[in-house]
């Protein structure tokens, strides 16, 4: 199975490519024809995905992470209004189980009043968790599912999409300087940014040290989960196009570990995001 | 050198130095954490979680690597 097969690398980057909605720009060659006008639609190979530049969206990761975020927010908001004082049972049982966990370990890292933290923690687990939980979802079915329905693209895992991954982190960044400016006003951030591991003299390595570090920490947290999912995902599809009496003997072992890799990912960013905004909050 | 061969050797030098450095770095994480509860039994759930909180850290690089140096290999 070496890359010098050329149907193993069309099947690869087939379910590496998202169904992308984009617009195409006037005089564009597409399936024998010249579009006339500017047009959104739907691209049809992975060249007019890349063809349609920065204006464009992956219809999949967004289905996905919504449909994924609206099945974490209904069970959920089920179990909650279901909840009884006795002993819970089944579904109500798991809710309380996940909620008591988050809560926990949010107390023991973010200790100043805050109402939206802890609820944060909880969305940002469960949710990315649910996403990654779409990796364990056998390669070929649902895109295969897609096709007969007529549509050529189908990438499941909204987490192996740097957008989807980039966009949470972006929200996380958004907050971490939403509380630092209203913790300790714009001058007290600032301050922070250019007075701090060396004294005034050297405000302008301070300022580059600073900024680097924030940039960075966004960056870092969608890098990590994607990176980790995709390698996952890799691994996944490379499996699929080995004979079938092997694919059970490795899908299943990786499958298993792979079973610990989402949920830690999936913790570690909501962890991070807690660690992140109690350092907002902290005064330096 | 053709661009096969410098494929398949750059996906394994992707794979296996990334393997070495978070080999060592879980060995040791490893290895304080026994420590750690050996000394202190009572700090175990504590422990535990700090250690999969590193751990998660540790094995993202390579794990990333993995993913990097099979896409170069068979999808290039």
């Amino acid at each position: 199975m070496a890359g010098s097969n050329p149907s193993t690398q069309e099947y690869i980057s087939h379910h590496l490519t998202n169904l992308t909605y984009g617009k195409l720009p006037a005089g564009y060659v597409r399936d024998g024809g010249t579009l006339e006008s500017a047009q959104w639609t739907v691209a049809h190979s992975a060249q007019e995905a890349a063809d349609m530049g920065f204006m464009a969206i992956h219809l999949d990761t967004m289905f996905w992470s919504i449909f994924l975020g609206a099945l974490f927010c209904w069970s959920f908001a089920r179990a909650a209004k279901a909840a009884t004082s006795g002993v819970p049972a089944g579904f109500q049982n798991f809710v309380e189980m996940v909620v008591d966990f988050i809560d926990d370990n949010v107390k023991s890292i973010f200790h100043h009043k805050n109402d939206l933290v802890a609820p944060l923690a909880l969305t940002v687990f469960v949710w990315v968790f649910l996403q990654n939980l779409m990796d364990l979802v056998p390669v070929d079915w649902i895109p295969e599912l897609a096709k007969i329905m007529g549509i050529h693209y189908m990438k499941v895992v909204p987490s192996t999409d740097v957008n989807a991954t980039a966009g949470m982190a972006l929200g996380v960044f958004m907050l971490i300087i939403y509380y630092s400016i209203k913790q300790k006003g714009v001058g007290g951030f600032a301050a922070e940014l250019a007075f701090q591991p060396l004294p005034k003299w050297a405000l302008p390595f301070n300022l580059f040290l600073e900024i680097v570090g924030l940039i960075a920490k966004p960056i870092s947290l969608a890098l990590r989960l994607f990176g980790n999912m995709y390698a996952g995902e890799m691994v996944f599809i490379i499996i699929s196009l080995l004979p079938f009496y092997l694919q059970w003997l490795l899908s299943v072992p990786w499958a298993i570990f792979h079973i610990l890799i989402i949920t830690l990912q999936a913790f570690i960013f909501a962890i991070l995001t807690v660690v992140y905004l109690a350092m907002a909050y902290d005064h330096h | 050198m053709e661009l096969e061969v410098m494929k398949y050797l750059a996906g394994a030098l992707i794979m296996g130095l990334g393997a070495v450095g978070a080999a060592v770095g879980v060995g040791i994480l490893g290895s304080k954490f026994l420590e750690g509860a050996a000394r202190q039994p009572e700090l175990i759930p504590m422990l535990r979680t700090q250690f999969f909180i590193m751990m998660g850290l540790v094995d993202a690089v390579p794990m990333i690597g993995v993913g990097i140096g099979f896409y170069m290999i068979f999808a290039i």
